[in-house]
């Protein structure tokens, strides 16, 4: 065996452990473009709560008026469903996209697995948002969802690049930091969602897609 | 400086086993099916290095059914993943040495 021949042997190894068991084709282009969804529901949901009144200056009436303007509500939960099935349908369609051009399967073993781990802290955390929407309790419902969104992320980054389990650690963060704040929710989630996305998606998107 | 290539592991010497045995290492459980995908190789030929390993007590097969159709896993036994990294260790070796000639 020449020495060569060695080398490639053992980048051949390397890059089979790498492929087989973490799932490499998650696009960067699409964390940005759910970033930019998130800050324009954001937006729109600003629009809602606060009217054009200042930011500040309308948080005491903000709390009360869910109870007085139920409709807000809903369109709020709307507004936030449609940026989440938006959010998806890019990162699957992208996701593809990437995957195709690498010639790597979508659907096998380490997907499987990370869509798991991803789907467990992700649904609890849904769940329990609509027992705390349900009950009342709208003050925690963006930490809340920082928070499991944050779990999802780090459980799922055991199979896919290192940089997802960053991105997860500061959701969770923002989202306790959002708990010592209520009434800052949208704020936080705009930051979470958003600008995080958009932060990491880039980052991605220079590291690996390109 | 002798090189230690009767240190080489005569099971690994097939690339495709080497292959296998290094998804193993890294995934508890791997299936034949997407065995197959990953590494590019015929049903016949991922077969019958898979029997190889698993004859040298590398590997262990758990064979179950999804619904009709057979699937059968496969995992690396404690004595396989010990023989790969002595197997690595090896190659590693070889190249350091080849180095200082």
């Amino acid at each position: 065996m020449k020495e060569n021949e060695i080398q490639d042997e053992l980048t051949s190894i390397r890059s089979l452990m790498e492929r087989s068991s973490k799932f490499i084709s998650l696009s960067g282009l699409s964390g940005v473009l759910a970033g930019i969804y998130a800050l324009i529901g954001a937006a729109l949901g600003y629009k809602i709560i606060y009217g054009s009144g200042g930011f500040f200056s309308y948080r005491e009436y903000v709390m009360a008026d869910v109870n007085r303007q139920p409709m807000s509500l809903y369109t709020l939960i709307l507004i936030a469903l449609a940026v989440l099935v938006a959010s998806i349908v890019t990162g699957v369609v992208l996701t593809f996209r990437k995957a195709k051009k690498k010639g790597q399967p979508v659907w096998g073993n380490t997907s499987r697995q990370l869509l798991f781990n991803m789907a467990v802290p992700l649904f609890t955390g849904g769940a329990l948002m609509l027992v705390l929407i349900n009950r009342g309790y709208f003050g925690v419902v963006a930490s809340a969802s920082l928070i499991f969104y944050g779990l999802a992320l780090v459980n799922a980054s055991i199979f896919t690049f290192k940089d997802v389990r960053y991105l997860g650690i500061c959701d969770i963060f923002l989202g306790l930091l959002a708990g010592l704040l209520p009434g800052y929710g949208l704020l936080f989630w705009a930051i979470g969602f958003g600008v995080l996305h958009i932060v990491y998606g880039s980052i991605m998107y220079l590291k690996y897609d390109r | 400086m002798k090189i230690p290539f009767e240190k080489l592991d005569k099971a690994f010497e097939n690339r495709l086993r080497l292959q296998i045995m290094s998804v193993l290492m890294v995934n508890e459980r791997y299936d034949f099916n997407s065995l197959k995908e990953l590494l590019d190789a015929s049903d016949g030929n991922l077969a019958s290095h898979l029997k190889a390993l698993e004859k040298e007590e590398y590997i262990t097969v758990h064979k179950s059914f999804l619904g009709r159709k057979p699937n059968t896993n496969y995992e690396a036994s404690t004595k396989g993943k010990h023989a790969f990294k002595q197997h690595l260790d090896a190659l590693e070796q070889i190249i350091k040495n080849q180095k200082t000639l």
